[in-house]
C-alpha cells in the first residue's frame, strides 16, 4: 500500500460509488444502533467491492428485521415472517449458490419464535452472514422481554424477568456455526473487521451484535446499553482485516499477533490485548465466554472460527450452477428415461 | 347372520354351481410388521398379469408392528377399482380379529384360515378352508426366523389354486417383486407358494363361487402408487428445490422423489445433483425454504400432511401476498389434529382454500388417479410460478399410498413455463420495472431473480403492506389496489387450472359432483343407481379450486346436484356455497363419508337413493 497521501476514493474497485451500496431512509429511532449496523454493511460491501445485486438480504420481523430496506438497495431483499429468516435464506442460498446472503434479525427474532431455525441453520453451517442485533428486548412490540433479556430486568407493568437468558454465541459455537463473532453497535472499527471477514469467509458467519434500543432498554443496569459495553465490553483482540488484493508486511513482536487465513487468501489479523486468545480453539471459546459472564463482561471479536468446514452447499454436491436457472434440458429428462420408468412398473 | 344350527363338521354350505368370474373381493386379514405386503402384491400383480382390472387397498393401523391391519384386493371385469364394501374372500391369518372378521361377511363367502383358530365354528353359512400353516412351514423354510414371513406366502399359494390364479403368473409377480438381487429369497418364497397350492390341491374341496378367468383388460397398463407418480411428475417438471419433514401419509412422496432424482437428475459429466432435498427441522421451515428457494428462482416443493398444512398457514400467506411460487402437496389424512393418522379423508379443502390471516385464496389441485397425480403436479408448478403464488395438490392416503392400476405417463407436450421473470437484457431494454405492476391485465406483475446482474434488477419483497414498486406502504388506495389486484389474478386463474371432467346424461334430471377418489365409487354408483333403480344421472369431477365456468353451467343443468365429500362438514360443498349464485346452491344436496375408509359406491348409491325417494 502507497503511504503517500492521497485523496479519497470515490470509486470502490469495481468503480461504484458508496450510493449504490445504500440503502432506503431509515424509520428506526433515532440513535438506535441497528443503524450503525446497517451503516457499517453499507461501508464494508463498498469497500470491499463487492457486486450489490450478487448479495440476498433476509430479515424476520422485529426494528431489527426492517433494516435490510436501509442498506443496499441494489440488492434483492425479503422481510419474512417473524424467526423464520433462516429457513427462506436456506431456500434461496441452496437455489442459488452464488448469492452472498446477509440475514438481519433481533434477538427476540432468533433467541425466542426463531431459536428452532436458529439452532439448524447452525448445524446446516449455511454460507451467509447473520447478524443478531441484540437488544434484549422486543423493540417493535414496545419493550417486552426477549429471550436474551437480562435476569432480574423490570417492565413498566412489575413483571420481572426470572430466566436466564441465551447466549446464542454459545449456541452458534456449540452447533456449528463456523465464524462466531460479538461486538457492539458503537464499536466501529471492530464491527467493521468482523463483518470484512464474514464477507470472506465460506460458511455461515454468527454475529451477535449489541445494539442498544434507546426507547426501552438503554436505561441504567441493562447489559444491553450504550453505557455498559462501553464499561464493560471487552475486546478480545484488535483486528485487521486484509484484503487478499493486499501485502502488508510489518514488523510485530512474536506472540502479539494471530493470523487467520480467510477463504480466498484474505487474512484476518488478530493483535493480543491483554490475554492471549485462540480462536480456532472450540473449547476455549466456551470456556472464555462463561468465564465472562461470571464476571460481568461482555467478550467482544472473533470467538470462534473454522475455515475447514465444507458449507450446507458443499454437502449438497450440487451442480456449479445455480439450480434456479438450469435451462429444460437440465431438469427434465428425456422421454426415454419416462419409457423406461413405465416399464418397469408393468 | 345365520340362525340355523349346524354341526361344525357338516358347516361347509353345498357346493354352488353358478361361478362368479373376475367380480369379487380379497381381504387379507394379518398383523402389522408381518411382511404380508409382499404376499399381498404378489396375489394382485398375478391378477393384474391375467389381464384382470384389479386394485388393493392397504388399511393399516399407525403403529410399527403388531396391530391388525387387512389388505383389499378387487378383482372387476367391469373395470371398477373403488373399495367393494362387502368381502367374498376372506383369508383370516390374526387371531386377534378373525372372529369378528368372519362375523362381519355376507352369507356365501370364503374363509382361508389358519386351522387352529377353528374359525368353521362361528358360522355355517360360509365357505371354509382350513390350512395348517405352522405344519406347512416348517418343510419349506427351514430357517425358524424366517418363517413368519415366509408362512404368509403359503396363502397365496392357496389362494391361487382355490381361485384358479395362473400359477406362472404367481411366479412372474413374485420374481418381480424380489428382483434379481434377491433371487435366493425369492426361491425360498415360491417354494412357500408352492406349498401351499399343492396343499390346497390335495386337501381342499372348493364350494364357494369365486374364480378367477384371464382377461385382456389390462395389457400396457402399470402398477403405481399415487405418491410414487406426484414424485414422478415433480421430476419431469424439473423440480430443483425439495424440502420436507416426514408425515404419513406423504413421506413416500419424498422418498420416491429422492430415489428418481438420484437416478435421473446426477449431471454425468461431474457426478454434481440438479436437485436438494433437505429434511427440514418441522413444517414451518420446509415451507419457508421452498418460499425462499422459489423467491430465488427454483422450482421448489414440499410434501406433506394435515398438521403440516396448519403449521404452513403462516408462510402461505405471506407466499400469497409477497407472490412467491410455491407447490405443496397435501396427502391427505383424517383429522382433526393427529385424528386417524394412518386413515384416508378429503378434510382439509375447507381450510386451504384460505389458508392464512386477512383474505387470502388459494387454488388446489385434485388429482384422482396416478396419471392426474404425475400431470398435475407438471401443471402445478407451472400455475405456481406463473401466477406467482403457492398452489396445493391435494392426493390423499387412498391415492397415495395403494397402489393402482394406470395407464402409463404421457410425456410432457409442453414446455416447462417459468412465468414472468425479467433478466438483464429485459432490464436493459425497458429501463426499469415495477414488480407489483399489473401490466398484462392478469394481474400477475413481473419480477426478477435475486443475482440478476443489474442495477435496477432489485425490489424489496415483503409481507408487510405495498405499492406497486414493492415500496412499504400504508396507505388506503394502495392496500386495496393491491388487494383488488390479488383477486383478479385469482379471477384470471379461472381459464388456467384443469377444467373439471364433464358427463352429461342428456335424459339425467340429477347431477353428481365429486373430486379426487371420490370417482371411483361416484363412477360405480352411477352404474348402481341406473341399473337398480333406473336413475339417470350425470357426473362433473372438479379437478381445481378456483371453480371453472362449466361448474355452474352443469348445475344450471340439473334438477337436484349430489356433491360427494369425504369429510363430515361437506367442505367441497361448502366452498361451492361461498362462490355460486344462491339458485345454484339451492340446488345442492349433499352426501358425506368421514368413516376413515375409501369411500365406496354402495354408501354413494344408498344415500343418493334415500334422498331421492327410493
Ligand atoms: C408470529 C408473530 N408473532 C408476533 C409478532 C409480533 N412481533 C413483531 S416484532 C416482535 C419482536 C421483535 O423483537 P426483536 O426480534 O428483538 O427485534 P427488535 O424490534 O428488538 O429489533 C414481535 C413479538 C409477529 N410479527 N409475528
Ligand atoms: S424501538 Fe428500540 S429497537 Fe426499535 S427502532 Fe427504536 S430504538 Fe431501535
Ligand atoms: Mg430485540
Amino acid at each position: 500500500m502507497s503511504t503517500t497521501a492521497v485523496p479519497p476514493k470515490k470509486t470502490n474497485r469495481i468503480g461504484l460509488e458508496i450510493a449504490a451500496y445504500k440503502g432506503g431512509k431509515t424509520t428506526l429511532c433515532a440513535g438506535c444502533g441497528h443503524n450503525s449496523v446497517s451503516e457499517r454493511l453499507v461501508e464494508c460491501f463498498f469497500e470491499m467491492g463487492i457486486e450489490p445485486w450478487s448479495v440476498a438480504k433476509f430479515s424476520g420481523i422485529g426494528c431489527s428485521s426492517k433494516s435490510p430496506a436501509y442498506f443496499l438497495g441494489m440488492a434483492h431483499g425479503f422481510n419474512s415472517v417473524h424467526g423464520r429468516a433462516p429457513s427462506v435464506a436456506t431456500g434461496a442460498l441452496v437455489a442459488n449458490r452464488n448469492l452472498l446472503g446477509v440475514t438481519v434479525s433481533g434477538d427476540g427474532d432468533t433467541a425466542s419464535i426463531g431459536i428452532g431455525q436458529f439452532v439448524h441453520m447452525l448445524r446446516r453451517n449455511v454460507r451467509q452472514i447473520y447478524i443478531i442485533e441484540n437488544n434484549g428486548v422486543y423493540g417493535l412490540t414496545k419493550g417486552q422481554f426477549s429471550a436474551t433479556a437480562d435476569i432480574g430486568s423490570k417492565l413498566k407493568t412489575g413483571v420481572v424477568n426470572d430466566l436466564p437468558p441465551i447466549d446464542c454465541c454459545l449456541q452458534a459455537i456449540h452447533l456449528g456455526a463456523t465464524l462466531v463473532a460479538r461486538s457492539f453497535s458503537g464499536d466501529k472499527r471492530q464491527l467493521q473487521a468482523i463483518l470484512k471477514a464474514a464477507i470472506a469467509h465460506r460458511g455461515l458467519s454468527v454475529i451477535d451484535v449489541i445494539s442498544p434500543c434507546v426507547t426501552f432498554n438503554d436505561h441504567e443496569g441493562s447489559t444491553k446499553s450504550y453505557s455498559y459495553m462501553k464499561e464493560h465490553g471487552e475486546p478480545l483482540h484488535e483486528l485487521d482485516f486484509i484484503p487478499a488484493c493486499e501485502d502488508i508486511a510489518v514488523e510485530i513482536a512474536e506472540g502479539e499477533i494471530r493470523e487467520v487465513e480467510m477463504h480466498g487468501g484474505a487474512r484476518l489479523r488478530l493483535k493480543k490485548v491483554g490475554r492471549d486468545y485462540d480462536p480456532t480453539d472450540k473449547l476455549n471459546a466456551v470456556r472464555a465466554l462463561a468465564e465472562a459472564e461470571k464476571e460481568g463482561h461482555v467478550l467482544t471479536g472473533i470467538l470462534y472460527v473454522d475455515t475447514s468446514r465444507p458449507d450446507f452447499v458443499e454437502l449438497l454436491n450440487l451442480v456449479d450452477e445455480p439450480l434456479a436457472t438450469l435451462p429444460e434440458s437440465k431438469v427434465r429428462p428425456p422421454r426415454e428415461a419416462l419409457d423406461q420408468i413405465m416399464d418397469e412398473l408393468r | 347372520m345365520s340362525t340355523i344350527e349346524v354341526s361344525a363338521a357338516s358347516s361347509q354350505p353345498t357346493r354352488t354351481d353358478s361361478h362368479v368370474t373376475n367380480d369379487f373381493s380379497i381381504q387379507v386379514a394379518t398383523v402389522n410388521g408381518s411382511g404380508s405386503q409382499t404376499a399381498n402384491t404378489v396375489l394382485m400383480r398375478a391378477l393384474f398379469q391375467m389381464g384382470i382390472p384389479v386394485s388393493g387397498k392397504n388399511l393399516f393401523p399407525s403403529n410399527i408392528a403388531g396391530l391388525p391391519t387387512w389388505f383389499t384386493i378387487r378383482a372387476s371385469k367391469h373395470g371398477y377399482i373403488g373399495r367393494k364394501k362387502e368381502i367374498d374372500f376372506l383369508v383370516a391369518m390374526n387371531p386377534e380379529t378373525a372372529q369378528e372378521d368372519v362375523r362381519k361377511l355376507e352369507p356365501g363367502a370364503a374363509v382361508v384360515y389358519d386351522e387352529p383358530l377353528k374359525l368353521n365354528t362361528v358360522r355355517s353359512d360360509l365357505h371354509f378352508y382350513p390350512v395348517p400353516f405352522d405344519r406347512l412351514v416348517g418343510p419349506v423354510c427351514p430357517e425358524a426366523r424366517l418363517r413368519k414371513l415366509v408362512r404368509n406366502m403359503i396363502y397365496d399359494g392357496v389362494v391361487a389354486q382355490l381361485l384358479g390364479i395362473d400359477m406362472e403368473e404367481m411366479r412372474t409377480a413374485l420374481y418381480k417383486q424380489f428382483g434379481p438381487r434377491k433371487a435366493k429369497a425369492a426361491e425360498l418364497n415360491w417354494n412357500a407358494v408352492k406349498a401351499g397350492y399343492d396343499f390346497a390341491a390335495a386337501n381342499l374341496v372348493k364350494t364357494d363361487r369365486y374364480r378367477v378367468e384371464r382377461m385382456n383388460a389390462t395389457a400396457g397398463k402399470i402398477i403405481i402408487e399415487g405418491n410414487a407418480a406426484i414424485a414422478l411428475g415433480c421430476v419431469f417438471a424439473g423440480v430443483t428445490v425439495v424440502s420436507w419433514y416426514p408425515i404419513t401419509p406423504s413421506s413416500s412422496v419424498i422418498e420416491a422423489l429422492t430415489t428418481y432424482l438420484r437416478r435421473f437428475r446426477i449431471d454425468k459429466e461431474t457426478g454434481k445433483a440438479t436437485f436438494a432435498v433437505i429434511q427440514a427441522e418441522d413444517e414451518l421451515a420446509s415451507i419457508g425454504m421452498v418460499i425462499g428457494a422459489s423467491w430465488a428462482g427454483a422450482r421448489a416443493m414440499t410434501a406433506t400432511s394435515g398438521p403440516g398444512i396448519s403449521l404452513m398457514a403462516e408462510f402461505t400467506g405471506l407466499g400469497y401476498y409477497a407472490e412467491v411460487p410455491a407447490v405443496i402437496v397435501n396427502v391427505q389424512r383424517v383429522g382433526p389434529s393427529t385424528g386417524l393418522p394412518t386413515r384416508t379423508m378429503q378434510g382439509d379443502i375447507l381450510s386451504t382454500a384460505v389458508l392464512s390471516h386477512g383474505d387470502t385464496k388459494h387454488p388446489i389441485l385434485f388429482p384422482s388417479s396416478p396419471v392426474e397425480c404425475f400431470t398435475m403436479m407438471i401443471s402445478a408448478f407451472d400455475l405456481a410460478e406463473y401466477f406467482q403464488t403457492p398452489v396445493f395438490v391435494f392426493s390423499d392416503l387412498d391415492l397415495g399410498m395403494n397402489n393402482w392400476m394406470s395407464d402409463p405417463f404421457p410425456y410432457p407436450t409442453e414446455p416447462i413455463n417459468r412465468g414472468k421473470v425479467l433478466t438483464a437484457e429485459d432490464l436493459d431494454r425497458l429501463g426499469g420495472f415495477a414488480r407489483y405492476k399489473d401490466v398484462d391485465g392478469d394481474g400477475v406483475g413481473y419480477r426478477t431473480l435475486p443475482g440478476t446482474r443489474h442495477p435496477k434488477a432489485a425490489y424489496f419483497t415483503r409481507g408487510s403492506g405495498h405499492n406497486e414498486n414493492a415500496g412499504y406502504s400504508e396507505r388506503e388506495d394502495d392496500y386495496m389496489n393491491n388487494m383488488d389486484r390479488l383477486a383478479h389474478k385469482f379471477e384470471a386463474m379461472r381459464s388456467r387450472v384443469p377444467a373439471p371432467y364433464v358427463d352429461i346424461d342428456q335424459r339425467a334430471h340429477v347431477g353428481i359432483i365429486c373430486a379426487g377418489t371420490s370417482r371411483y365409487a361416484v363412477e360405480e354408483s352411477r352404474d348402481q343407481l341406473r341399473d337398480e333403480y333406473g336413475l339417470q344421472t350425470s357426473y362433473l369431477r372438479l379437478k381445481a379450486y378456483p371453480f371453472t365456468p362449466q361448474l355452474s353451467e352443469f348445475i344450471r343443468r340439473h334438477e337436484r346436484v349430489y356433491v360427494v365429500d369425504q369429510n363430515r362438514d361437506g367442505q367441497l360443498l361448502q366452498l361451492m356455497r361461498l362462490e355460486l349464485d344462491p339458485d345454484e346452491i339451492a340446488k345442492l344436496r349433499s352426501v358425506r363419508y368421514y368413516g376413515g375408509l375409501p369411500l365406496d359406491a354402495r354408501t354413494v348409491t344408498a344415500e343418493i337413493a334415500a334422498q331421492e325417494g327410493f
